[in-house]
């Protein structure tokens, strides 16, 4: 099988304050159709940049994607809306809209694509039973827990059908059960409408309990990538070291009884 | 009466009686008039800038560099005139559009120009203060600017827009009392013609009254509208 997504040699570099910060550093990345890869890196690795990458949120300095068939980064800005309609992505802070209820929040995406009100109705309503919402559609974000929220994230994500979902450290912010919920509902997704999920995260037991291959990001690199259990069981580089390492603390029986670290 | 040859309490009483006050509603009239339309004027324009000026800005979302340093400029220099000269300075425009420099329409069009960059200013800060990720999420769905700036921008900054108008329309309405003196009638006019020409001190206490119970009635409904905004959206 082909890669789905297709990343090569991708450079950024940022100039805060004058000087420059290579933050990515020549990315190489395939992720196949219909998978959930994870993404795993220290804060500051540059994940959330690559994740931005992937939809021009920011310009890349040189490199190629390729999702599917389309060049992201020769696409027109015309076109570029249109395959932003056609791609997710869920955010550690939710980034909902206050002023709309959940029911407004989920047709949003819809509505700007020009979707008939007769259909987003139908979608939306489709698309919140899904993610379990259908008794809060006429609430405010405001008024949700953080689980809650991140439902109505997820729903606007894949209300648009889309092929491909990033997700930016979407459990981040939640709670270990409600992380694991959420967990479920975006394996859940992905079996049902084979949508393939880019999971960026630091936390390595959602890595663990979702995806099936991974990636390490550091230093502006992927220093390895491929099966989770590979990764973890033989890590080679530093931040797979530290991850395995931290993972086989936490199983140990001293770690447990509370002799710490 | 006069505080010259009468005691405080005397000119208090006056100022409550009803001879005064059949005089005074006329005025109050023209003082709302004149406060709704040019609120009304600087609104739209203030909205319109302050847009402007947000989407231009280094960080927004069509960053023009110099078009945003030039109108900062400009607008700077116009709030850093007195309002008393701003008016002044708006009686040749005003005789352009009315053919006279005087009255309640002109001193309208003098008070909207020179609210309008103030308002302006506090619409951009409002706007500044919207979560980025917000703006980044409707990005990433796909949203062209002009929805963004419509469907996200706007209605997610409701409250601290409408707090903004408010104390506007407060500014527009203590310049209305200014620009009496420019015979643009009002509250002002009758203030400044009696409490301040002819020492009628009981007049010139009714106009500080109605000005208080005017502020104070603006302040409110502005309160109470964002509140009321800020509650259905369980942001308090
Ligand atoms: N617009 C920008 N301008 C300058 N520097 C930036 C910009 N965006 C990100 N950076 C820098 O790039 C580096 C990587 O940031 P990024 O947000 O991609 O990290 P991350 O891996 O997502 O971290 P976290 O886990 O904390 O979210 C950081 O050092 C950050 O300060
Ligand atoms: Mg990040």
């Amino acid at each position: 099988m082909s890669a789905y997504l297709k990343i090569k040699d991708l450079h950024k570099t940022f100039y805060p304050h004058g000087q420059p910060l290579k933050v990515l550093d020549g990315i190489d990345l395939e992720v196949e159709k219909g998978e959930i890869f994870g993404i795993i890196g220290f804060s500051g690795a540059g994940k959330s940049t690559l994740a931005r990458c992937i939809n021009r949120l920011e310009k890349a300095d040189s490199g190629t994607i390729e999702l599917g068939d389309t060049d992201i980064l020769s696409l027109s800005k015309d076109q570029l809306l249109k395959q932003r309609h056609k791609m997710g992505m869920i955010f550690q802070n939710f980034n909902l809209f206050d002023s709309m209820t959940v029911y407004q929040n989920i047709a949003y995406p819809l509505e700007i694509s020009g979707v008939p009100r007769k259909e987003i109705k139908q979608r939306v309503l489709e698309t919140a039973e899904l993610v379990g919402l259908t008794e809060k559609l006429k609430a405010h974000p405001g008024a949700l827990s953080g689980g809650q929220k991140q439902r109505v994230g997820i729903a606007r994500a894949i209300v648009t059908k889309p092929d491909f979902i990033i997700s930016d450290e979407a459990t981040s912010a939640l709670d270990p059960q409600t992380t694991i919920q959420i967990l479920d509902l975006l394996k859940e997704i992905n079996e049902k409408y084979k949508i393939t999920i880019l999971m960026i995260t630091h936390e390595l037991d959602a890595i663990r309990y979702t995806c099936s291959r991974m990636a390490v990001l550091e230093g502006g690199k992927i220093t390895e990538s491929g099966h989770v259990r590979d990764i973890f069981e033989n890590p080679h580089s530093k931040t797979g070291e530290l991850f395995a390492k931290v993972f086989m603390l936490f199983q140990s029986p001293e770690f447990t009884k509370g002799e710490g670290i | 009466m006069s505080l010259l040859d009468s005691s405080f309490w005397e000119v208090f009483l006056a100022s409550l009686s009803p001879e005064i006050w059949k005089d005074l509603w006329g005025p109050i009239g023209e003082t709302l008039y004149m406060t709704a339309i040019s609120s009304v004027i600087m609104l739209v324009f203030g909205i319109v800038i302050g847009i402007l000026l947000d989407i231009t800005n280094p960080n927004g979302l069509i960053p023009l560099k110099l078009s945003y340093t030039l109108s900062g400029w400009m607008i700077n220099c116009l709030r850093s005139l007195p309002q008393m000269i701003m008016i002044i300075l708006m009686i040749p425009v005003a005789r352009l559009i009315f053919g006279k420099s005087y009255g309640t329409n002109a001193c309208i069009i003098a008070i909207a120009a020179s609210c309008i960059p103030m308002y302006a200013r506090i619409v951009e800060s409002s706007l500044l203060e919207i979560d980025k990720g917000k703006i980044e999420a409707a990005q990433a769905m796909g949203s062209k600017n002009i929805s963004i700036i419509f469907k996200v921008l706007l209605p997610e900054t409701l409250p601290s827009l409408i707090r903004g108008f408010t104390v506007s329309v407060i500014t527009v309405l203590s310049m209305t009392a200014l620009a009496g003196m420019f015979g643009a009638g009002g509250i002002g006019d009758i203030a400044v013609r009696y409490g301040y020409q002819r020492f009628q001190h009981d007049r010139l206490f009714a106009c500080v009254y109605i000005l208080i119970v005017l502020v104070q009635l603006i302040q409110g409904i502005g309160n109470l509208v964002s509140k009321r905004i800020l509650k259905t959206r369980n942001l308090v």
